[in-house]
């Protein structure tokens, strides 16, 4: 862990993005309070207001998932397409751990956050050595070698994957098999997710990041050691990923091969993409708006697909600020 | 019967033929992709659905029109690059001048939609694309049988990879051609119509990608799938071999075929991942890839 440095400020004037990653819209504190607290509470009434909770359940845990990949493209600038193997790896370690170790449900979900943080520090040591177009080609191939593995590996079930999982008891208190239970659970591991993202990039950490998007030379050469960021960066991201897996496998009872897909890598970057890079809320909005999308269109066979690929074309060539990327700038526009 | 290592000659002989054929279609797929790259700096993640709609062109010439396999080849490249070029023209063309990543964004979301609405016309199933009866039979070579199909594919990529490299390093539009990969305004005010250039690159690209289909169709079966998990593979090509050389890509591309094929012979567990594991090696050992040059 890189501690960052309290006596050093990062760099106070950043360039402006040369025409690439759209500026970061980050709400004022007070602005963000008021909108995590309306975010909060919508989430806490929406199952009493007749959403189905499992819709929810699933709809957090890719936000988390978003949220987790947004900090790493949106404040890194670094556009990793494997991080499904995160997603996926929590995903299976935390079912195993459930179903076969008989774990409790938060040291399953601890032991697939783990072992999706020691995935994400090998890959990150390989992928961090080359940047932009290389760097998400290796995350993906990385990603399809472990997708091989899991498909191959006695302990997956293979096609199967590894089904029923027992929810259990949550610290041996609470039965979450009960679905308001186990929604409220993903709705605090979501929000706890969602504020510590929030922290590491208002942190002096955070904007040794910031500065290293912009302008890495610079960066590097104010004394800052890039490449240590930058995989502090990407374990974090592919440890809140494994959070987000994990819980979702402890949800859906279920860890199969989907979560690994690069399909999965795709989607996740539509979310992140959709909802706004660089935003604290755009991936929550993102994958709120995807999640949404698949369960009207579930029935459609691969429209899915190819509405999923359109969002893609349209967002890149006409709306690269995302929801709340374009919201903030219309609000910073009407302020002004 | 001869023995190398416990395996019989024969296996080891088949796997080392599968082994160059996909080394050809790595090949095919990896330069292109280095084609385009060097001039347009996109990774064309729509590369996999081109070489599939390559394929698709073939079969649906053959199927509903009756053309043959031999005018497929000509006629499904130029369709696909027709179509390469629409797609340069009214979107690639917008993202120059943004992020390169934003072009990999753009073309993987083409893929998706390409795949899938193939998928809902045609179905996930593959369908068979029957061989050209010229082609039906195999050489004796004593020690083992070639089907003649595998040996005109293997014969052919070669031709078309050493032309594309001939054409490249070694003509007049290939000097171009190199020199706007270097500097394009440079080379622009020097009276060439760069951007053309830049469509038409792309264009033959895609071209390449779809005569890789076209040729693929035979063996594998036609399926809208099928060059979504290949294009993977071919990435991790990409980053072995490095996209500063077009001989390297060739040389990669095959090489990786056969080491993929000997892997099945001596350790068929590791033969889906053997390309993967020899990229995180390469970029332990040499980051920018073999041939690669850092930039």
């Amino acid at each position: 862990m890189v501690a960052p440095d309290p006596a050093t400020p990062g760099p106070a004037a950043l360039e402006p993005p040369a025409g690439g990653a759209p500026p970061a819209a980050d709400p004022p504190s007070r602005a963000f309070a008021i909108a995590t607290a309306a975010m909060v509470v919508a989430l806490v009434a929406a199952p009493h207001v007749g959403v189905y909770p499992v819709f929810l359940m699933k709809a957090l845990c890719f936000a988390l998932f978003a949220c987790a990949f947004n900090l790493l493209v949106g404040y890194v600038g670094l556009l990793s397409f494997g991080h499904a193997m995160f997603f996926g790896t929590a995903g299976y370690v935390s079912a195993y751990a459930a179903k076969v170790w008989g774990l409790s449900p938060e040291l399953a979900i601890l032991a697939g956050t783990v072992a999706s943080t020691l995935l994400g520090l090998v890959s990150g040591v390989l992928a961090i050595r080359r940047q932009g177009i290389y760097f998400a080609m290796i995350t993906l191939a990385i990603a399809q070698m472990m997708f091989f593995f899991y498909l191959q590996a006695p302990f997956t079930g293979g096609e199967d994957g590894i089904q029923s999982v027992p929810r259990g008891r949550l610290l041996g208190v609470v039965d979450l098999a009960n679905p308001l239970a186990m929604y409220y659970v993903v709705l605090a591991i979501f929000v706890a997710g969602f504020l510590a993202i929030r922290r590491i990039i208002h942190s002096p950490f955070g904007q040794v990041l910031k500065a290293i998007r912009e302008n890495e030379p610079r960066a590097v050469s104010l004394g800052y050691d890039a490449d240590r960021y930058k995989l502090v960066a990407f374990v974090l991201s592919a440890a809140l990923s494994g959070v987000a897996g994990a819980t979702k496998a402890i949800v859906f009872q279920l860890a199969s091969l989907t979560d690994v897909q690069w399909q999965m890598s795709g989607e996740v970057v539509l979310m992140t993409l959709l909802g706004g890079m660089g935003t604290i809320f755009g991936p929550v909005v993102g994958a709120f708006t995807i999640i949404s999308l698949e369960h009207y269109l579930a029935d459609r066979g691969q429209w899915v697909t190819v509405i999923t690929g359109a969002i893609f074309v349209v967002c890149v060539l006409a709306f690269r600020r995302g929801i709340v990327g374009e919201i903030a700038a219309a609000w910073a526009k009407r302020g002004r | 019967m001869i023995e190398i290592f416990g395996i019989p000659m024969q296996a080891l002989l088949g796997q080392l033929l599968i082994g160059l054929i996909n080394g050809a279609f790595y090949a095919m797929l990896s330069l292109g992709l280095a084609v385009i790259f060097g001039l347009l700096n996109i990774i064309n993640f729509t590369h996999g659905a081109q070489y599939m709609m390559g394929a698709f062109a073939a079969w649906l010439l053959l199927d509903r029109l009756g053309v043959g396999y031999w005018w497929s080849l000509a006629i499904a490249p130029v369709a696909v690059g027709a179509f390469g070029v629409v797609v340069e023209r009214t979107m690639l063309a917008r993202l120059y001048k943004l992020d390169h990543l934003y072009g990999l964004l753009l073309t993987f979301g083409l893929a998706l939609v390409i795949q899938g609405l193939f998928q809902n016309e045609y179905g996930s199933s593959g369908l068979p694309y029957r061989l050209p009866s010229e082609f039906a039979g195999a050489f004796d070579l004593g020690f083992m049988m070639l089907p003649r199909y595998r040996a005109w594919v293997v014969v052919a990529s070669v031709v078309v990879c050493a032309a594309t490299w001939y054409v490249i390093e070694r003509t007049k539009l290939g000097s171009y051609l190199r020199a706007a990969t270097e500097n394009p305004a440079l080379v622009q005010s020097f009276g060439v119509n760069v951007p053309r250039m830049v469509t038409l690159t792309y264009g033959f690209g895609v071209g390449l990608a779809a005569l890789a289909g076209v040729m693929a169709a035979p063996i594998y079966q036609v399926n809208p799938l099928m060059g979504a998990n290949l294009i993977i593979v071919v990435f991790a090509v990409v980053v072995i071999g490095g996209m500063g050389s077009i001989a390297g890509s060739i040389v990669t591309g095959f090489g990786l075929g056969v080491i993929e094929g000997l892997t099945k012979v001596f350790y068929p567990e590791a033969s889906n991942t053997v390309i993967f594991v020899i990229m995180v090696i390469v970029l332990l050992v040499k980051p920018a890839g073999l041939f690669g040059r850092e930039r």
